[in-house]
């Protein structure tokens, strides 16, 4: 049973029974705050995530109601910071670490990769952990506030990466990825904290982390996203809808271990596949889904597969620059109508 | 009646020994090449493991070097254990996937290594933070060398230690050389411990070759943290009487620093200590030669047993 969260006064959520017009932001709080709530066994790290509520605020008010021993804030030190979170994890905690932003991932990469990946296959030692990280660009933050970087880790077995790119996905992939028995990179897009507002039910997530979603069924191209990508494709499928083309727009949400399964269903009854993702192109997802569907369901495909995605260069600063830099609802647009006429 | 101190002396005696005759073992089928991998030595280093674990209590943590294998064996870990492990069979703690001495039973408290050192230190922080919230009276133990201090994980992991006054004892054994790397080339204060008030941490400079003082030492550390004091840093100096790895000849040693350090061996330091304490050559040669025995016949065991079958690779890369 959730209290009331009085600090959320001026805020949509409240517990109980589904809200409206929630943002993600404050779906991402409410999980924690739910967390926390219902198992003892979950702490935060992060820094000034505490008393300044975080960043981003996502953690405001969490201290106030659960304390010191709850929600810690912790030197400027990632590798301290998730390097404790896997001693409290194999200790029977459920750590989250809050990432300022995810660009200082590249900092504790070390700790992720060497010891929270390979522990299980190594020794079957379990690493309930979560990571939190702040990620993407269209905000004019610059290359070392805006990156992306999932393809990094989803090359990484033994390490789940999820990207939600909706409110309730936000709520529920976070919870899931708490409950979750491995290590999880939890990529949320900060550009969608404030602007993305959706309906909210504060729940117990019923599944586990891996399963993609059909958000906008189709039978003509099958479009494949994740994160803050997933409302572009959405719009320019909705927009084709006036060239009489039907698109079929399928989430990730867990991008790693991919849910291969799910795309190859889709692409089974559309024939075309176009991958969209804000992270660079080569060697990233979009580059393993092709290969897969290639390989895999070469004789289903009726077009070759096309990917939207950033170019193999970092973040920029200006508008221009960074507009160009992310695909845009006309890029992808055009993909999928090429593909659809391919 | 035995003593405290000759139950101390007696036990490191047999866990030190017990320590060095595996890894003889281990060199000699490394060299008739039955023995796939690489193989590292902590032979001169033994008083700092053995030292540390036995000032442990059985729900404290320790988190141990590949030069540290006196510290399994205090905390339980078997002979055939570690042969199992060291060899890839499939009865052994990883079934096959890590190597040599970088393992760790966690339900006897040991946290396995990895090559990237010091990274136990970081997550040593979580738990002895663990320890903290929970409010249990238990210690963390994180053991690195000299080279290891020269890295941003080691500032990072003391720093936040000492922030949140974590019941976690830093054991940097200093073993002279990082690979081929001197200790003028890492740092340029004269004792690492120097560094220690800079955290605002206690930090003490022992003579690692001296199990009494290791085991004193350490206990004081592990009392203080335990009574929430918090953190201390313990410098054991000691010198690595071998290459990096059984590979390496270890020629850019200078000459004389080997011969200078045999004399202060760990092992014959506390032979005399027991000689001087009534024990005489025949007890000292039984003891040596039932440890031989042990140890040669929990390697037949482990060579006897199957290595893993390929059938298992991809298993166990996720918790269910």
């Amino acid at each position: 049973m959730v209290d009331a969260p009085t600090w959320f006064a001026n805020d949509s959520v409240v517990a109980g029974g589904p809200q409206t017009g929630v943002t993600y932001v404050e779906a991402i709080r409410a999980a924690l705050e739910d967390e926390l709530a219902d198992d003892e066994r979950v702490v935060i790290l992060g820094e000034d995530i505490g008393h300044m509520g975080g960043a981003f605020r996502a953690t405001d008010g969490l201290h106030a109601r659960f304390g010191d021993a709850r929600v810690i804030d912790t030197p400027m030190a990632e590798s301290a910071m998730v390097g404790a979170a896997i001693g409290l994890a194999i200790s029977g905690f459920r750590p989250i670490v809050e990432l300022q932003f995810a660009d200082f991932i590249s900092v504790c990469y070390d700790q992720l990769v060497t010891e929270a990946a390979k522990l299980h296959y190594r020794f079957g030692l379990a690493v309930p952990i979560v990571v939190r990280a702040p990620s993407g660009g269209d905000v004019g933050a610059g290359p070392f506030h805006s990156q992306n970087p999932e393809g990094t880790f989803a090359h990484v077995p033994g390490l789940k990466v999820v990207c939600p790119g909706t409110v309730q996905d936000a709520y529920d992939l976070l919870r899931a990825s708490v409950h979750d028995a491995n290590p999880v990179v939890f990529f949320e897009h900060k550009a969608l904290y404030r602007s993305l507002r959706g309906d909210l039910e504060r729940r117990v997530p019923s599944g586990p982390l891996g399963a993609a979603a059909i958000v906008r069924p189709g039978s003509d191209v099958t479009v494949v996203s994740y994160g803050a990508m997933l409302r572009r494709c959405v719009e320019a499928a909705d927009e084709l809808t006036t060239d009489g083309l039907d698109v079929e727009v399928l989430d990730l949400r867990t991008v790693f271990p991919t849910d291969h399964a799910a795309i190859a269903e889709s692409v089974s009854r559309t024939g075309r596949l176009v991958v969209v993702h804000e992270d660079t192109l080569s060697s990233g997802i979009g580059a393993e889904i092709a290969a897969r569907m290639a390989s895999d369901h070469f004789d289903e495909l009726d077009a070759p597969i096309r990917r939207v995605t950033a170019p193999d260069t970092p973040v920029p600063f200006a508008k221009p620059l960074e507009d160009a830099f992310i695909p845009s609802v006309e890029r992808i647009s055009n993909a999928i109508k090429e593909t659809a006429a391919w | 009646m035995v003593t405290p101190r000759q139950e101390l002396l007696e036990s490191s005696f047999r866990w030190m020994v017990t320590a060095r005759t595996m890894e003889e073992r281990v060199r000699s089928v490394f060299k008739q090449g039955r023995l796939r991998g690489r193989c590292v030595s902590g032979r001169g280093q033994e008083a700092i493991p053995v030292g540390t674990a036995l000032a442990l209590e059985a729900g404290d943590v320790i988190a141990p070097l590949h030069r540290d294998l006196g510290a399994h064996l205090v905390r339980g870990t078997t002979p055939l254990t570690v042969f199992r492990h060291y060899l890839g069979r499939a009865s052994g703690p990883s079934r096959g996937r890590d190597a040599d001495l970088h393992m760790g039973e966690w339900s006897r408290g040991v946290f396995p290594m990895v090559s990237h050192l010091p990274d136990s230190w970081p997550v040593m922080t979580g738990v002895a933070l663990g320890f903290k919230l929970r409010g249990e009276p238990n210690v963390a133990v994180a053991f690195c060398g000299d080279g290891a201090t020269s890295t941003g994980q080691w500032h990072e992991a003391v720093n936040f230690a000492a922030v949140n006054e974590m019941p976690l004892v830093f054991i940097v054994e200093n073993n002279q050389f990082a690979y081929s790397t001197p200790t003028t080339t890492q740092y340029r204060c004269d004792r690492i411990t120097d560094r220690a008030a800079g955290y605002g941490i206690p930090g003490v400079s022992i003579d690692g070759n001296d199990v009494e003082a290791v085991h004193a030492t350490v206990g004081k550390a592990v009392l203080a943290a335990r009574e929430g004091a918090g953190p201390t840093m313990i410098e054991a100096v000691t010198m690595r009487m071998e290459g990096h790895a059984f590979h390496d000849d270890a020629g850019y040693v200078p000459d004389g620093l080997m011969a200078e350090w045999s004399q202060r061996d760990p092992i014959d330091h506390c032979e005399r200590l027991l000689l001087g304490l009534g024990w005489d050559d025949d007890r000292v040669a039984t003891l040596r030669a039932e440890i031989h025995a042990e140890v040669k016949a929990a390697w037949a065991e482990a060579e006897a047993e199957p290595l893993p079958d390929a059938s298992d690779l991809e298993h166990g890369v996720y918790a269910a």
